[in-house]
């Protein structure tokens, strides 16, 4: 069946205009350009979108509503699945996922189903502004007093069982499960180690992908009236354990959603120079502390040229939080741009803002000057060889290609892996040879009670996959606890 | 939010302070430090615990005036809340691990300086209530910036206190009286350093002369404390080391003191523009 409306582009900020600013890149729809997105779905009889979902939301469903202009029926059957829909409305690779599995896909273009997405939660908290085109600086906006917000005032949760859970880190992983957990009667606690809550969302996406105040304050919101309490600055490993937790303060289970925080280094000479800098020191000086607004203290260093090492949404991030303080951006990545692991939507606004790929090139060493500060960058060239385990073709060095890129800052964006404070102070739970937690499809450790998922699990991967292992651990969890009673 | 529950200036520009903090309080252990983050605008600032109170609930920290964020600190009063503390991050001294009998055979000295007191102050705590020997030499630049001189009196055996003018105590830096206490007949099985990067780097040069195994406490830049953001990064025997989470404590005979002081230096330019006048960020490089 032919679909005639083709998909509705979605305006965004000119890229020359927001290469100077930390304002949103993309506006999304607004109402009416969502009823009309909204009317294109076929209503499969068997969506796929539904099964390519993490968290299986019931996408035709929420999008017959649109269509019909019932926005708040719309985020009613979103919220059954997904705690956190105006975040992965913009940072899902959808494209992998829900509208991967699109049929318009086969022959044109799928149903934007994150714009969508984005749309209705946007909707239900800013109400007619939402795709608005309206500069509000993140200093200037005022904040949204959320008992005006419609339709989201009452949660139907089960009635209170008075089972303490502890849930491990306020990221996506942590929140989902915290949610679902909430929602059964459970009493969650969420300890988060940093002064914020939200993980990754707050300290590693920055603020032209995912507003801090306008979003992500509010779906945190969202959670907490859900009758979530999270606890900052309690760092697990540390502040207290695991142990203690259970034994002493009465949580009969642990969900560990810990994330993988720990930047990777390449382990080349000149690596501690001043001015490399790993991409998590550099985004979270300016994500989580704002270095990038004059009225806050915490210093950021980009200065005239930067090179960012590394391919992935993470390398984007920091490349384009660099040229909006002024840099003129590299990325240096030693494939092509057909293998970058960055979504095709971050390299595409990573380009159109002037960012400068530098493919098949790989770092050997960083030079610094007399008084310890980069000067430049060694690289060589690579060329694509044979296709490796994961099926990409694996760059081997070209010999004698060595040359220098002037540069006056290095950042290193070449992945994470799980932070081990929590497996070494725990016993009985294990990890694999990456430091990965170990869990089984579930998310139950090796530790009876002690759950776990997201990156903390898997190491780096997406935020909706997180979210999807949130929830099947706070079933496991659920399961667990009603065995024990 | 924490409580600021005691404030005293112990020289016009350093403030030691009493927290109501209790879960941190009842992890804290020796040789391990603290994030303070006074307000929403606020730099996360890494502290050493000069003190806990388990019963009370408490940490002591105390704060030099160097530039806006630590002023930032000074200026709250008790009665008032800091938006967050954080902790305890970093091992704890080693001593704290030994076994008993290891801890029987050490004679320890402790070498503060300036600030660097502070920290020294629970580690020559501990060691006394183990029953272990411990000395400690406490050296500043004058009278004046000398802290916790009394209060260490009663937790070590000897207390050696020196001053760059002679103002008070022995005329010389901690490495020339370190020199001193050795010539008279002191012996030492362990030397433990806390204070700025420079006299670090000296004093521990000091004992590889005296032949006295070092460790040293290393006041790094960083911004989380838990491992996430590696600007703490130290060069370790040749490899690279994380402060925030695989000390703050290392051997000083294979720490590289000249990166690391270069390291620590990495925002100065950054600081100094902030601290003159509000400069916005947005296209500096340009």
């Amino acid at each position: 069946m032919a679909n005639r409306i083709p998909r509705v582009a979605v305006r965004e900020q000119d890229p020359k205009v927001r290469a100077t600013n930390f304002e949103e890149v993309c506006y999304g729809y607004n109402r009416d350009e969502a009823m009309l997105e909204a009317s294109r779905c076929l209503h499969c009889k068997n969506p796929r979108c539904v099964n390519a979902c993490p968290v299986n939301i019931q996408i035709p469903e929420f999008i017959a509503k649109v269509n019909e202009g019932d926005i708040e029926g719309a985020a009613a059957i979103i919220a059954a699945d997904s705690s956190l829909p105006a975040v992965c409305g913009r940072v899902c690779p959808q494209e992998t996922q829900c509208e991967g599995s699109c049929v318009l896909g086969v022959k044109g273009e799928p149903v934007a189903i994150g714009k969508l997405e984005r749309f209705v939660a946007d909707y239900m908290h800013l109400g007619d502004a939402a795709g608005s085109e309206a500069p509000v600086s993140a200093s200037e906006r005022p904040a949204i007093p959320l008992e005006g917000v419609q339709g989201m005032e009452k949660h139907d949760n089960a009635p209170a069982n008075g089972v303490k859970v502890a849930v491990v880190g306020s990221g996506p992983a942590g929140l989902a499960c915290a949610s679902d957990l909430a929602k059964w009667g459970y009493d969650v606690t969420i300890f988060e180690a940093l002064h914020k809550a939200g993980g990754v969302l707050e300290y590693g996406i920055p603020e032209f992908r995912l507003p801090k105040d306008k979003v992500l304050k509010h779906e945190i919101e969202e959670v907490k009236r859900l009758g979530v309490k999270i606890e900052t600055d309690v760092i697990i490993g540390k502040t207290v354990t695991i142990d203690s937790l259970m034994d002493e303060e009465g949580f009969k289970a642990v969900f560990i959603g810990s994330g993988a925080g720990l930047p990777k280094f390449m382990n080349i000479p000149g690596e501690n120079l001043c001015g490399v800098f790993s991409a998590n020191e550099f985004l979270t000086r300016n994500n989580l502390m704002k270095a990038w607004r004059e009225d806050y203290l915490t210093p950021i260093h980009a200065g005239k040229k930067v090179c960012v090492v590394g391919g992935g949404n993470v390398a984007m991030d920091a490349a384009r939080t660099a040229l909006r303080l002024g840099a003129e951006v590299h990325i240096i990545y030693r494939r092509t741009e057909a293998e970058l692991p960055a979504r095709k939507e971050e390299v595409h606004h990573a380009i159109e803002e002037g960012i400068i790929f530098d493919m098949l090139t790989n770092p050997v060493e960083v030079i610094g000057d007399e008084k310890g500060w980069v000067k430049s960058l060694k690289c060589i060239r690579m060329e694509l060889g044979e296709p490796d385990e994961s099926g990409r073709r694996s760059p081997v060095p070209v010999e004698g290609s060595e040359f220098e890129i002037e540069t006056e800052t290095v950042i290193m964006a070449l992945g994470t892996s799980p932070n081990p404070m929590i497996s070494r102070s725990t016993a009985g739970l294990e990890t694999n040879r990456r430091g990965c937690l170990v869990a089984d499809e579930k998310g139950a450790t090796t530790r009876p009670g002690v759950f776990a998922g997201g990156d903390a699990v898997t190491g780096a991967a997406t935020v909706i996959l997180a979210m999807g292992a949130g929830r099947t651990a706070a079933k496991a969890i659920d399961d667990y606890i009603k065995a024990q009673s | 939010m924490f409580e600021i529950l005691t404030k005293e200036m112990l020289t016009p520009i350093i403030c030691r302070m009493k927290v109501f903090a209790p879960r941190l309080a009842a992890a804290a252990q020796p040789g391990q430090f603290l994030i303070v983050r006074a307000d929403e605008k606020g730099e996360r600032i890494p502290l050493t615990i000069s003190d806990f109170n388990r019963k009370e609930g408490t940490v002591t920290i105390v704060t030099q005036k160097i530039g806006a964020s630590s002023a930032d600190i000074i200026a709250y009063e008790p009665g008032e809340c800091f938006a967050d503390v954080v902790g305890p991050l970093g091992l704890a001294s080693e001593f704290v691990e030994m076994a008993p009998e290891q801890l029987k055979q050490q004679r320890y000295i402790l070498i503060a300086g300036g600030l660097g007191t502070a920290p020294v102050y629970p580690q020559a705590k501990w060691l006394k209530e183990h029953g272990v020997p411990v000395d400690v030499i406490i050296g500043a630049k004058t009278k004046d910036l000398l802290i916790y001189t009394e209060e260490m009196r009663d937790v070590c055996d000897n207390l050696f206190i020196c001053t760059d003018d002679g103002s008070e105590g022995f005329k010389g830096m901690g490495t020339n009286m370190l020199e001193h206490v050795v010539a008279e007949g002191h012996k030492y099985t362990q030397a433990v350093i806390i204070g700025p990067m420079i006299m670090m780097k000296f004093t521990t040069l000091t004992c590889k002369k005296l032949g006295i195994p070092a460790i040293v406490s290393l006041n790094t830049l960083m911004v989380d404390g838990t491992g996430m953001c590696g600007a703490c990064r130290v060069s370790v025997g040749g490899k690279t080391r994380f402060a925030c989470v695989e000390g703050p404590e290392f051997d000083g005979y294979e720490v590289d003191f000249d990166e690391a002081m270069r390291r620590q230096g990495q925002y100065k330019a950054e600081e100094a523009a902030a601290n003159e006048h509000h400069v916005c960020k947005i296209g500096r490089g340009k």
